[in-house]
């Protein structure tokens, strides 16, 4: 697919001049290293967009100049500016991890350059340092776990045991959490980063009988705990809630681990509107494996440009039309209906998801709304309207 | 043993073209390669700094990387608090890299080989533990700094040529430095002591002292090298310290030529303009890069230096 | 006070950690005080024990016939890197070691993404031993885990015998004291060698093996375990299987039980906010800790190897 994209880059810097009948894309994603997976799944999802969109967005051949940050900031903020100021891309995308972002937000956002994220929302740029040339076709970050937090509140769940990462994604996503619950927080551990093994955690938490247990362990980290977890036993005693724990992106190496574990997402693969059943299946044929949020926010930041472009007729200096176009979002996302708030966060439902096994396929299927129209907390703090 | 004299040509021309290369930038109309050389530089100075005591002393740091936190954190938690005078940041940057380095020493320094590397490496990841937990300044996510360091007048660091001017300044500036202390009675005890330990003790000079002195002024530099990176990138992170950052600056002075003070700044350039190259070439520039490494260490343990300028045949060093 | 039933499944979880990095600091301490190597690679062969007994699984769905592949193959891989890489680093100096075997994790970690992709895989359970057993005390522990305690325990076993009452043991603890007159003796040097980093291999990817099905098994698994076990044969004693034993099973407990009860502690001396704060970050810190005391105090290991 690469080479793919290189050779039609190279075509059309040889055929064209830069800019008339193309758009610049700069696709800024972890590629190496153990996040890897995540930024695939992105760039994945960002390609089969262009591709459901005939290949174009907008009308305008888009060059997406793909771009590893190797989970470091400064390497991510050197790849935006490589992508700025030597290839003068129209857009930016991608952006796999809340550090990466931090460190490339506000140049980019200086340069008067739309950026799009496809994953990363920590809580500065939903707040104070919102901007208008920043929107997001994923979530905030605390978002998903206000949701789960809010159901488990619901479902009169009354004593929940907390465990997360000690990173900031790990402290947000507990503090998200705890904004709609109200039961008792029997306790809130934090473990190391990448910390293998979780024997200890898993036999204290045993001991204090919670009612349920709401983790955030994304990538390896989620696949260690969920083994372990199953492996002493647990799953069916203490109801195991989370998110970006058990997803398609970690529920192949968990196995039947991940079977009866509840999560929760914007999107769910079994989602019934025409745009997901579309995207879900040649997904699934196009690149022969389940598609994750991941792929399904990135789909749908391809779908957003596209369909910006569209609105000012290629005009891709015409800033405050496409700036407009974005605001309107009118494309059809996969995950149903979607409008942005005022800081460039979706205001979008979340849905709860149970693992299951189906056809012999390990999928996350839908099991209700758990929250409708869920804005992030962090909107109140940003100047724009 | 001195390389003084054997400065190829070469490197006189790299200076030029560094000199130049803002002028250069703006012809061109490419301030990408501005922000990149810089950064090279930045790096440069971190493996100078490493070179010292690696090249030198045959001290081998494996937790240099924590003094380039250090050095960042100290911009970008007085600028998070108001305080952006360069007068103020960077001398309590200095101080702080100074003063850990020497409690880091003191105690690795009991040890030697190996079990010095592990301490070093187990310091390190501490401190990035440490910086990681920093919820205040962001923790794992990073410190953005808003407003680069003000030095006044007409030196402006929001400029970018300014900035790389500087940064180059300071480079040259302390490779001088690192020169005349090698050189200096100060280096020749190091030295002296990285050949023949049992030799140095038995004329009476206080090793540990020495190695002392050299480790917290290798940390002080590095931590210089940290400022510059807040500087440039406008924000401050654990990952500047993360132990495989210590092995990248390691693999710089390597790659190099270490114990040649030049070496390390080129095996800077080397390593990050590889890693550029490579990357843009493939997603699995890895797997390659390693090999390279395995290569160079086994039939080019010289450096690049060694390279360019082959050490006269009889030697002490 | 401290539920004794939670305190004794803690320290058999500790125990079972400690058996882990028993495995891999075995082979490392012995590489090291042998052969003189630092071999940082060695996170990666424990990687590649838990990629191939991952593929074995995939294509003959069980557990234990994976297992019985993966050492051989895994060793085979050890002896191959050997003979090409590491014979010319032997008289090298330590720093070169480390840039080269840290060349080889570069390698390895891409290596098995370009061929096994960068998702992690998956490695089932035994069935026999995805339950749980019973044990005094009343406490209820995972059989997989206990079956790795055992497992351990029985490697540890064979190397004691081995090193201490065979032959091969007798050349390998000659090697280690002076290698020039076991060659001079008419040993063949050059296979002792081989032969004791094929064992250390043997035991890392035994050690990656069991790990995969509690474990994610992914490119950079190795590194964690990596530092760990350096941790252990630093504090161990260089060279020493006894001390290798002896610290990986105290670090195992420190680790585990500093990351149980540590925050808890903290919470009852200090206000919620610092400990929760401080809490986590000392419980990661706590081994690193214990190393640099020890490094300062008794810098050549709390057993160190006798006569070496």
């Amino acid at each position: 697919m690469k080479k793919m994209i290189l050779a039609a880059a190279a075509a059309a810097l040889l055929a064209s001049p830069a800019g008339a009948q193309s758009v610049k894309i700069g696709f800024i994603a972890t590629f190496s290293g153990p996040g890897g997976v995540l930024g695939q799944h992105l760039y994945d999802g960002f390609m089969l967009g262009i591709e459901h969109q005939g290949g174009k967005l907008g009308g305008l051949t888009p060059e997406v100049l793909k771009e590893d940050d190797q989970f470091k900031p400064d390497v991510g903020l050197q790849a935006a500016q490589k992508l700025l100021q030597r290839d003068k891309v129209d857009f930016i995308s991608g952006i796999v991890f809340s550090n990466v972002m931090m460190a490339i937000y506000k140049p980019v956002i200086d340069s008067q350059t739309f950026l799009i994220s496809s994953n990363a929302g920590p809580s500065p740029i939903a707040g104070a340092q919102c901007s208008p040339y920043f929107f997001s076709t994923a979530w905030q970050n605390d978002d998903p776990h206000a949701a789960m937090g809010k159901h488990l509140q619901d479902k009169g769940i009354k004593r929940v045991y907390l465990m997360a990462p000690n990173y900031q994604a790990g402290k947000d996503a507990l503090t998200g959490f705890k904004r709609y619950f109200k039961g008792e927080v029997v306790d809130e551990v934090y473990t190391a980063v990448n910390q293998p093994d979780y024997s200890a955690e898993i036999a204290t938490l045993r001991a204090a009988k919670p009612d349920a247990l709401y983790v955030f362990y994304p990538g390896g980290m989620g696949v260690n705990f969920v083994k372990q977890y199953a492996q002493a036993g647990l799953t069916k005693t203490i109801p195991l809630y989370s998110a970006f724990t058990v997803d398609a992106t970690t529920v192949a190496a968990q196995g039947d681990a991940a079977i009866g574990t509840f999560g929760t997402a914007f999107w769910t693969v079994d989602l019934k509107n025409p745009a997901n059943q579309k995207f879900v299946a040649d997904f699934r044929k196009k690149y022969n494996y389940e598609p994750s949020t991941y792929a399904a926010q990135a789909y749908d930041s391809a779908q957003l440009i596209g369909a910006a472009i569209k609105a000012v007729g290629g005009k891709l200096t015409d800033k405050d039309g496409l700036r407009a176009a974005f605001k309107k979002a009118d494309f059809k996302s996969v995950r149903g209906p979607f409008k942005f708030n005022t800081n460039g966060f979706p205001i979008q439902n979340y849905y709860l998801y149970e693992t299951v096994r189906e056809n012999g396929k390990l999928l996350e299927l839908g099991r209700g709304t758990v929250m409708t129209d869920q804005a992030d907390a962090y909107a109140k703090d940003c100047p724009l309207k | 043993m001195s390389r003084v004299g054997a400065r190829p040509l070469a490197l006189w021309f790299g200076l030029a073209l560094l000199l130049a290369l803002p002028g250069l930038a703006a012809l061109l109309d490419q301030p990408f390669y501005l922000t990149l050389v810089t950064r090279m530089l930045v790096f440069a100075i971190a493996a100078l700094s490493l070179d010292l005591i690696l090249g030198y002393g045959a001290m081998v740091s494996f937790g240099h990387a924590a003094y380039l936190g250090i050095g960042a954190y100290a911009v970008g938690i007085l600028a998070f608090h108001g305080v952006t005078a360069a007068w103020i940041q960077w001398p309590v940057a200095i101080v702080g890299s100074a003063a850990v380095a020497t409690l880091i020493g003191l105690v690795s320094l009991r040890t030697s080989g190996v079990y010095f590397i592990m301490i070093t490496l187990a310091f390190g990841q501490m401190l990035y533990f440490l910086a990681v937990s920093l919820k205040a300044y962001g923790g794992d996510d990073g410190l953005t700094i808003n407003v680069r360091s003000r030095l006044g007048g007409p030196l402006d660091l929001s400029n970018g040529s300014v900035l790389y001017y500087l940064v180059l300044a300071l480079l040259l500036g302390l490779l001088l430095l690192c020169r005349r202390l090698v050189a200096a009675r100060f280096g020749m005890v190091i030295r002296g002591a990285k050949s023949n330990e049992r030799r140095m003790r038995a004329l009476g000079f206080p090793i540990v002292r020495y190695r002392l002195t050299a480790f917290a002024l290798a940390g002080t530099m590095c931590g210089i090298a940290g400022v510059l990176l807040a500087n440039l990138t406008n924000f401050a992170s654990p990952a500047y310290m993360h132990w495989t950052r210590s092995g990248e600056l390691i693999v710089m002075v390597i790659l190099g030529g270490m114990g040649s003070l030049i070496g390390p700044i080129l095996g800077a350039f080397a390593l990050l303009a590889l890693e550029e190259a490579l990357s843009s070439l493939t997603q699995h520039w890895q797997v390659y890069l390693g090999p390279i490494l395995i290569l160079i260490v086994l039939f080019a343990r010289s450096g690049i230096y060694g390279v360019l300028a082959p050490a006269p045949k009889a030697s002490d060093g | 006070m401290i539920d004794p039933q939670l305190l004794a499944f803690q320290a058999l979880n500790g125990l079972q950690l400690g058996i882990m990095l028993f495995l891999m600091a075995a082979g490392l301490t012995l590489v090291f005080g042998i052969m003189n190597l630092i071999n940082l690679a060695h996170g990666s062969l424990y990687m590649v024990g838990a990629y191939l007994a991952a593929a074995f699984q995939g294509w003959t769905g069980s557990f234990l016939l994976a297992a019985l592949l993966a050492v051989p193959a895994t060793l085979l891989l050890g002896v191959v890197v050997e003979i090409v890489v590491l014979r010319a680093l032997y008289e090298r100096e330590h720093l070169d070691q480390v840039l080269a075997t840290f060349g080889l994790i570069l390698f390895f970690n891409e290596a098995v993404r370009i061929v096994w992709g960068p998702n992690a895989l998956f490695v089932a359970l035994p069935e026999f031993l995805s339950g749980q057993v019973e044990l005094p005390l009343g406490i209820i522990y995972p059989s997989y885990r206990f079956a790795i305690i055992a497992v351990g325990l029985a490697v540890a076993l064979f190397l004691y015998l081995l090193i201490a009452r065979t032959r091969v043991g007798m050349l390998i603890r000659a090697g280690a004291t002076n290698r020039a007159m076991v060659g001079a003796l008419g040993v063949d040097v050059k296979l002792l060698y081989t032969a004791v980093f094929g064992l250390g291999t043997a035991l890392a990817g035994l050690a990656g093996l069991m790990a995969g099905p509690i474990l994610s098994v992914e490119s950079g698994m190795g590194e964690p375990i990596l530092i760990l076990t350096f941790v252990v044969i630093v504090i161990g004693g260089i060279g020493s299987i006894r001390g290798a034993f002896l610290a990986a099973v105290l670090i195992g407990v420190i680790d585990t039980m500093g990351r149980a009860f540590l925050p808890g502690l903290l919470r009852a001396a200090f206000n919620p906010s610092i400990a929760n704060a401080v809490g986590p970050a000392l419980a990661s810190m706590l081994i690193y800790v214990v190393m640099a005391l020890v490094l300062a105090f008794r810098p050549q290991g709390l057993f160190p190897a006798r006569g070496a």
